[in-house]
Parts: C-alpha cells; sequence; structure tokens
C-alpha cells in the first residue's frame, strides 16, 4: 500500500506491505536508524518516537495507520545545531551509557515534560515506566530529565 | 593540573543523542546490499529426538535456503567456547538429532527479506520424540538421565578448596542453609545480532564480519578457529555495542553460522535476534544451589565456613560451566576465616547455557558468605555490622593470600564498613526500625549490609595491547584492545593520553573493536579494561613521550636526555632555554611525515585485582502483602583511583540496578518439562525507574600495587555488594516475626509465606 507520512518535517511517500511495522519504516525504508527495536511485547521502550507530538511505541503501530500523520524520531529533535533541553539535560547529567535505550528514552522524556512541565523526581520515574535502560540504574536519566525540567524551554 | 580524577563528560555521548549509535542492524554498509537474511528455527521441546524436514518451506518464493545439520555434515563441530569443557559436551552447528533445550537451533532459513524467515520459519516441518527432560540440576548430578551419553555422566566440571575434615570442630555454634542463587537474564537492551560479507575468491576470499561483541579480537579467532581460516582471513568489527554484561563475550553458534552461509550462497548475510530468541537462546547468569554452613564463638567469631556449589550449566557447557571456580576463588569474602572448604559441581541440565553475567561468579561468592554472616549474626544476638567488623581482614594485613588462594591486592575493609554505615545513618534506621515494630507498624523497616571484594582483571596476570599515533598535524589516535559497549573508554583513555602528552582531549581518538585496525586485544570484560587497558595507554604515552624526546633532540641537535616535554604547550624544548619549543606536529612529522609517530606497547599486570566495598541496603516490608520497596542505597565502591567520576558513578550506578534486580524482582524460570516460563520483557521481571529510588555513593580509593595507575575495575563491584545487602534488608525487616531467610527474588509471595511459615512455626 502506499502512504504518506511527515517524518522530522519531510513528507514521504512510500510503498510498504501492509502488515509493515511503523519502526521498520522508519528504520528499514527510510534509513533512519536512531530507532531502535529492543523487545517483541511493547515493554522496553527503545522504539518511542513522538506521533502528531505524543510519545508512542513504533513497534505496536502500524505504519498503515499513521498515514498523513507527522512523526518525530530522535534526528528530527534538534534544531539545526541548537539541541532540545532534553538533550542537553541527557549529556551533561550522563544519563546514557551504551546508548541502545538513549533514543526512546529521550522522546519519551520529551513526552513526559510536555505533559509536565515541573516534574517531582517520582513523577518521573513513574513517567518513565514504559521506557527500559540496563546501564544506568536510571539514576542519571532521572537526574538529565530534572535537569531539563529545570531548563528554559527554547521557544522559536 | 592533570585531568585525571575531573568530571568529564563524555566525547561518545553526542552522537548518541543526535543520530543514534550504530548497532549491528543500523549498519547500511554498501557492502550487505541484497543481504539474505537468516531466521533460525528453535526447538519448542526441552529434550527429544528431532526430525526435520525443511523441503515445503524451501520450495516458497523468496527462500534462498533452508539448511540443516545434514547440510553441514562436513564441517567439524564448532570448537567448545573454553578449553577447560570436555569437548564431548560441545554443541553441534545445528541440532543433530537431538535438541537439548527449548529455544537450541534446529535450522537456518535464509530469505530475501525479514517479514518472509517468520513467515517460512513456521513452514519448516519438525517431529519431536520426546526424551525424559532434566531441569533440576539436583537431579541432573543423579546422572538417571544422561544429557550427553557419550561423556558418561552430567558432571561437566568440578572443582575443590580446603578439608572438610573437622572442619566445625570446638564451633559454639553452627548454621546453616540452602540457598538458591537463581538464574537470571543478562538482557542487553540490544539484542545480539551479525552481518557478514565474503569478498575475493578461493583462497584469497576473506570475511568481513560485524557481530555485537565484547571481544572483537576473541571472536575473531573464535571464527577463524571453527572454520579453518587464517585469523588474517577474517576482518572482525563490533560497531557500537547496545550492552554486553559479560553474556556478549565471544560469539555464539548463530554468528558463527551466518559466515558459513554467507560463502556457501554467495551472498552477505544479516541476522538479528528477537527478544525472545534472546531470552531462550543468549544464555543466562548464576544459576547456582549453594549450602552454606558457618561456625564460630558466641562472642562473634567466624572459624570455620564451607560453601558446597551446585552449578547449573545449561545444556552445552559454557563459561557458567567454569564460574564456580570464580565463586570458590571468592569464597571467604573479606573475611578472615580459619578453616574454609568449597566444593563445586557443574552439570548439564535441559536449560539454555549457562554464560558470564555481570560478576560471573564472585556475585555467587558473595551473596554466599553475606547471608552466611548474618544468621550467624541472628543466631548469636549480635548486630550484623559488629560481627562483620569482628572478623574482617585488617587493613595492615595487605598484601595477603586467603585460604582458598587468592592474593588480595590491597583493602580497607573496616574501613568502607565504618564509612557507609555513617553515611547511611545506621543507628538512626535502627531507632526508626524499633519504632516501627513497637508501635505495630505494618510498613516494616528492613536494614541490609553488606561488605565484598571480588577479584577483577583475573584470575591470571592479564596483558593489553595499545597504539599511540601522534599524527603529523599533532592530533592523537589511541589504538586500544579493549571493546567498550558504554564504558566510556573513548573519553577515559583520551584522558590518560592527554594527562602524559599535553594534548588536549579534544585532539585525541580513540579507536576500538577493529581487528584491522587494532593488532591485538582482549576485549571488555571481568571489569579489565581501565586496568589492563586504560594502563597500556598510559604506558604507550609514556613511550611516546620519551620517543619524541629523542626526535626532539635530533631537531634541537641536542641529547634527548637534555630534552622535556613541557605539556602546558604542548612541546618539547631543551631544559633552561624553554623559548625554543618544538610542537607535538613538528616532532611527530620527523618521524615519518605521512603517518607521525607511532608507539606500540603492551601492558601486562602484576596481578589480578580485588576491588571491595560495602553496601547498605533500607527496605520497607508491608507485613500484611509481604510487598517489599527499596527506599535507599548507599555504597562505598572502592576501586582505587579513579579516573573519570562521571563514568565510574555510571558504572556503579547500573551495577547496583543490577544487583538489586536479583535481589527483588528477576528470575528465568522453566517449568519441570523445561519450558520456559519468562521469554520475553512482559514475563520477565526487569525493573523500570519506578521500582528503584536514586543512589547515594560514598567516595573511597584504595591503590592497588600492581599497575601505575593503581586502578581497580569498578564495572562490576555494584551487582556483587547490592544483591545480598537487599536481600539481607529484607530478611531483617522480618526477623523479629522469627523469619530466618527468604529465597531471591523476594516477591511478595515469598516474603508473606515466609512471615505465614514463620507464625505458623511459633504456635
Amino acid at each position: 500500500m502506499n502512504l504518506t507520512v511527515t517524518v522530522n518535517g519531510t513528507a514521504h511517500t512510500v510503498d510498504v506491505e501492509d502488515r509493515t511495522l511503523l519502526v521498520h519504516l522508519l528504520r528499514d525504508h527510510l534509513d533512519l536508524t536512531a530507532t531502535n527495536i529492543g523487545c517483541d511485547t511493547t515493554s522496553c521502550g527503545a522504539c518511542t518516537v513522538l506521533l502528531d507530538g505524543e510519545s508512542v511505541k513504533s513497534c505496536t503501530v502500524l505504519a498503515a495507520s499513521v498515514d498523513g500523520q507527522s512523526v518525530t524520531t530522535l534526528e528530527g529533535l534538534a534544531e539545526g545545531e541548537r539541541w532540545h533541553r532534553v538533550q542537553e539535560g541527557f549529556r551533561s547529567k550522563h544519563g546514557l551509557q551504551c546508548g541502545f535505550c538513549t533514543p526512546g528514552m529521550v522522546m519519551a522524556a520529551v513526552s513526559l515534560l510536555d505533559e509536565n512541565p515541573s516534574p517531582t523526581a517520582d513523577q518521573v520515574r513513574q513517567g518513565l515506566e514504559g521506557n527500559l535502560c540496563r546501564c544506568t540504574g536510571y539514576h542519571n536519566i532521572v537526574a538529565a530529565v530534572l535537569d531539563a525540567a529545570a531548563a528554559k524551554p527554547v521557544t522559536s | 593540573m592533570s585531568i585525571l580524577g575531573t568530571r568529564v563528560m563524555r566525547v561518545e555521548d553526542p552522537k548518541f543523542l543526535t543520530t543514534g549509535g550504530v548497532y549491528v542492524d543500523d549498519l547500511r554498509d554498501p557492502r550487505l546490499d541484497g543481504a539474505g537474511h537468516v531466521t533460525y528455527v528453535r526447538s519448542v521441546m526441552a529434550h527429544a529426538r528431532v526430525t526435520v524436514d525443511g523441503s515445503a518451506a524451501a520450495a516458497l518464493d523468496g527462500v534462498l535456503a533452508v539448511v540443516t545439520r545434514a547440510d553441514l555434515a562436513d564441517l567439524a563441530p564448532p570448537p567448545v567456547p573454553l578449553g577447560f569443557i570436555p569437548p564431548a559436551l560441545g554443541r553441534p552447528w545445528l541440532a543433530d538429532g537431538v535438541v537439548r533445550y527449548v529455544g537450541e537451533p534446529i535450522a537456518a532459513i535464509v530469505t530475501e527479506s525479514r517479514y518472509a524467515g517468520e513467515d517460512v520459519a513456521e513452514l519448516v516441518s519438525v517431529d519431536y520424540e520426546p526424551l525424559t527432560a532434566v531441569v533440576d540440576p539436583r537431579v541432573s548430578a543423579t546422572d538417571e538421565t544422561l544429557l550427553f551419553p557419550d561423556h558418561g555422566s552430567n558432571t561437566a566440571l568440578a572443582f575443590e578448596a580446603g578439608s572438610l575434615d573437622g572442619l566445625f570442630d570446638g564451633c559454639d555454634v553452627v548454621v546453616t542453609q540452602q540457598i538458591t542463587n537463581q538464574r537470571v537474564a543478562p538482557v542487553p537492551l540490544e539484542v545480539r545480532g551479525t552481518a557478514c560479507v565474503w569478498e575475493g575468491d578461493g583462497d584469497d576470499a576473506r570475511l568481513t564480519l560485524w557481530a555485537s561483541t565484547q571481544s572483537p579480537h576473541g571472536a575473531r579467532d573464535q571464527i577463524a578457529t571453527a572454520l579453518s581460516l587464517d585469523p588474517d582471513r577474517v576482518h572482525f568489527i563490533a560497531p557500537d555495542v547496545g550492552g554486553g554484561f559479560g553474556a556478549k563475550f565471544g560469539v555464539s553458534v548463530e554468528d558463527l553460522l551466518l559466515a558459513v552461509l554467507s560463502r556457501r550462497l554467495g551472498r552477505p548475510m544479516r541476522w538479528t535476534e528477537t527478544r525472545t530468541e534472546n531470552m531462550l537462546g543468549m544464555g543466562h547468569g548464576r544459576a547456582q544451589l549453594q549450602t552454606v554452613t558457618i561456625g564460630g564463638s558466641r562472642d562473634g567469631r567466624i572459624t570455620a565456613y564451607s560453601l558446597d556449589v551446585l552449578q547449573d550449566s545449561g545444556a552445552y557447557p559454557h563459561f557458567g560451566a567454569v564460574l564456580p571456580f570464580m565463586t570458590q576463588l571468592m569464597a571467604t569474602g573479606t573475611y578472615d576465616i580459619e578453616r574454609i572448604a568449597v566444593r563445586t559441581k557443574s552439570v548439564v541440565t535441559n536449560t539454555a547455557p549457562v554464560v558470564a553475567y555481570r560478576g560471573a561468579g564472585r556475585p555467587e561468592a558473595t551473596a554466599a558468605i553475606e547471608r552466611a554472616v548474618d544468621m550467624f549474626a541472628a543466631e548469636i544476638g549480635l548486630d550484623p555490622v559488629e560481627v562483620r567488623r569482628r572478623n574482617l581482614f585488617a587493613k595492615e594485613a595487605f598484601p595477603l593470600t586467603t585460604q582458598v588462594g587468592a592474593a588480595y591486592d590491597s583493602g580497607d575493609y573496616a574501613g568502607a564498613l565504618d564509612k557507609v554505615v555513617a553515611a547511611a545513618k545506621y543507628d538512626e534506621l535502627r531507632a526508626e526500625q524499633q519504632r516501627r515494630r513497637d508501635s505495630g507498624d505494618t510498613k516494616l523497616l528492613g536494614i541490609g549490609v553488606s561488605s565484598y571484594v571480588e577479584i577483577t582483571a583475573g584470575p591470571e596476570a592479564g596483558t593489553e595491547f595499545a597504539r599511540i599515533n601522534v599524527k603529523p598535524d599533532g592530533s592523537v589516535v589511541v589504538y586500544t584492545g579493549t571493546s567498550p559497549h558504554g564504558q566510556g573508554h573513548a573519553t577515559s583513555f583520551a584522558m590518560l593520553a592527554a594527562d602524559e602528552l599535553g594534548v588536549p582531549i579534544e585532539r585525541i581518538t580513540v579507536v576500538h573493536g577493529d581487528t584491522d585496525l587494532v593488532a591485538r586485544g582482549g576485549g571488555t570484560g571481568g571489569s579489565r579494561s581501565l586496568q589492563l587497558g586504560g594502563a597500556a595507554v598510559h604506558q604507550g604515552a609514556l613511550e611516546t613521550v620519551d620517543r619524541a624526546r629523542e626526535l626532539a633532540g635530533d631537531l634541537f641537535e641536542a641529547a634527548a636526555g637534555d630534552v622535556v616535554l613541557d605539556k602546558a604547550r604542548g612541546g618539547f624544548h631543551v631544559a633552561g632555554s624553554p623559548d625554543d619549543v618544538r610542537g607535538w606536529a613538528e616532532v611527530a612529522a620527523s618521524a615519518d611525515a605521512e603517518h607521525g609517530l607511532i608507539v606500540d606497547t603492551d601492558f601486562t599486570a602484576q596481578g589480578a585485582t580485588f576491588p571491595f566495598g560495602a553496601h547498605v541496603a533500607v527496605v520497607e516490608v508491608d507485613a500484611e502483602t509481604g510487598k517489599v520497596t527499596l527506599l535507599s542505597m548507599t555504597t562505598v565502591d572502592d576501586a582505587g583511583p579513579v579516573i573519570n567520576p562521571v563514568v565510574v558513578e555510571g558504572q556503579r550506578h547500573g551495577g547496583i540496578a543490577q544487583g538489586v534486580a536479583q535481589a527483588l524482582f528477576e528470575e528465568v524460570r522453566y517449568d519441570e518439562d523445561g519450558n520456559p516460563q519468562s521469554t520475553n520483557l512482559a514475563d520477565y521481571a526487569f525493573p523500570s525507574a519506578a521500582e528503584l529510588p536514586d543512589f547515594t555513593l560514598v567516595d573511597m580509593a584504595t591503590p592497588s600495587p600492581l599497575n601505575p595507575l593503581g586502578v581497580k575495575g569498578i564495572g562490576e563491584a555494584g551487582t556483587i555488594g547490592a544483591t545480598p545487602a537487599v536481600q539481607n534488608a529484607v530478611v531483617d525487616a522480618v526477623a523479629h516475626l522469627g523469619v530466618r531467610h527468604v529465597e531471591m527474588p523476594t516477591t511478595a509471595e515469598r516474603v508473606w509465606r515466609a512471615i505465614q511459615d514463620a507464625r505458623e512455626g511459633a504456635k
């Protein structure tokens, strides 16, 4: 089937199998490989992207269902050289090690801060429970998101 | 001022935070265009004779091949993963008439697309004729059903130390307990994946293989051996690796087979497993049944200890079969116990192979003795911290060799314990615990302590390679034989080079993970990297400076001995003539105008090192439901001087979380027929941020005398200390109700039952 989807601001018309998952559309058809696959059960959140601004796990979304919608992946988060405050927070607080969960974790955190701009540490922990990390023990991820929350959002 | 010990943010991170890492499945190398996708058909039974018919599948469009063991009859079996393991217990390329665990590869399907592979896998016909499944290692040890009749026994390996004769003679108090150190899954977030291509023909053919591994050079040699190739015929690349935790040391049979399939079909090949396959087939960690017995006097002196280990090796012995040796070596922990005896036996079962997992043999030793010390303390009615203080090796005793033969390099165990107890406000916690008990509060407080020591970069003295290349433009490329996958070597090793060369880290690049670019290497595992690879970079930088002083001497027409390096200015001058400075660029270019100055070095340590520490865990236990909530973790993890606190804290945080996870949440379970019950991240209790607190880290740095940096490994320490501290805390919370021990994971059900059983027993 043919579908049109805007990814990181660019419109793409692609021909995919009906059963294609959004994460495979991104990775295999558009070569946007930041978004990772870590499980088969929608448990780990490594594939988290923004769909019309809200976080979704792209391994459990059919590509066909996003026809006409807009997707943001990690690759599209920075505005040129200017990083999103969540990216800055993860860098300054060392909120990553192997980097595999990072794209999904960052996108989930962006969505979390959109919904709750001033979360407590506990709210960050609860808000990110759908995103798993094996390296950091979450300590620095929580610090990174709180750091991002404390930073002033960039207004364009 | 030295850059060492300062908080340098990782140079790796900008890529990960903008475009993401490049893991195996992300590779878009044009040589992989048109790659076949490999899908493995895996056994659904634990122990059975199998007959495979792939003809229906092979006839379908888009199917390039269906390969079974019969198609590989010309190949010698893959070598066993470690030389210790009896060859009769080796695994076949694909199931050879018998399957021995659920998840064992039976056939390999090669298709044009990944989706097609999953469709076709279901069309491969496998007939199973069930055999008796041996799941419990105690049953295996009886040898009633042999998994490998040619071997004549289910025992793969056995180790022992010390004498059992009269071990507990003269003890006032002897306590014994059976403990399950349960099987857990390593779960790196990136599953296994491999891609490969052959280029050239005949004897000139060369394999390039990318795999998610911790040890590219070792993996290259494994492949070369398995395929009877000269190692030069294999170019092995570890791209970004999304976590390993020990389980990705080397390569697995699935990786090896890709090279075979690629050669035979004349196409590049790719394989990325699913999480379910990863949970079934990558291998698991721990899996020991232990019996501990501890004896001593009523005044708190421990004089005798025995540890009996039955190691479940899984179906085909791997690292897991050998790890009881490490458990034995670390059995006495931080305690000066007069008499000690260890007996271990590793047996095969119809479960997934047991591999190395963060700590790999040492967490099991620490968990055993730390539970034993707590039970001894409870038995004599003395505070567990006080019992530990009365039995720790004294600071003045180092270096020392333990009763089981471990050569501890340096330590201050009482110092670590005192620090952590003070930081956690232990006395206040005990008062709060008592207050809750006295008031009848159903939210009980539990305080758990552990004291630990572990062995890193061992058991033998290790070696590692480094190359320092100062380019003619004055920039530096450091090549290391370690293979980081999250540990930040690109930052820490650049700091080490910068410190000796006087070149800013912005001008230093670290190269790793490519066997064509790096001459040799031992990879990253066993917390070896900084003390061996980092020390090699340090040594190489010193040798580079020495060589550069000779080159600068030629430029100055002065003796090398008169030339000094001014690190602040990044150049050389003759002593007493600081105005005429020749920079690194000029000096390096004088060695070779094209390549600059190149120095290769191999660092060999004087021995393994022994990091140590102490943890305090605080839990809240709901006496009505058994639910455990971890309130805090306070830890001292002393691995000697810290090169980069940012990286070391990260290693500690992650290690602590994995240790906590074993104590509270995680367990790989099989039913009595060997059917796995935890095959994905919905069934397996991998903790999220919501289940964990922040961690409080206390600094302590006792140098090792065995390497010039004085450093020890930090990768596994947190895991080793955390598990027993948390388990001890859970038992401590309900000890006043008569509970003596709770097995891991200390789930609500287990804790609730322990409370009920204690109440029944008290009636």
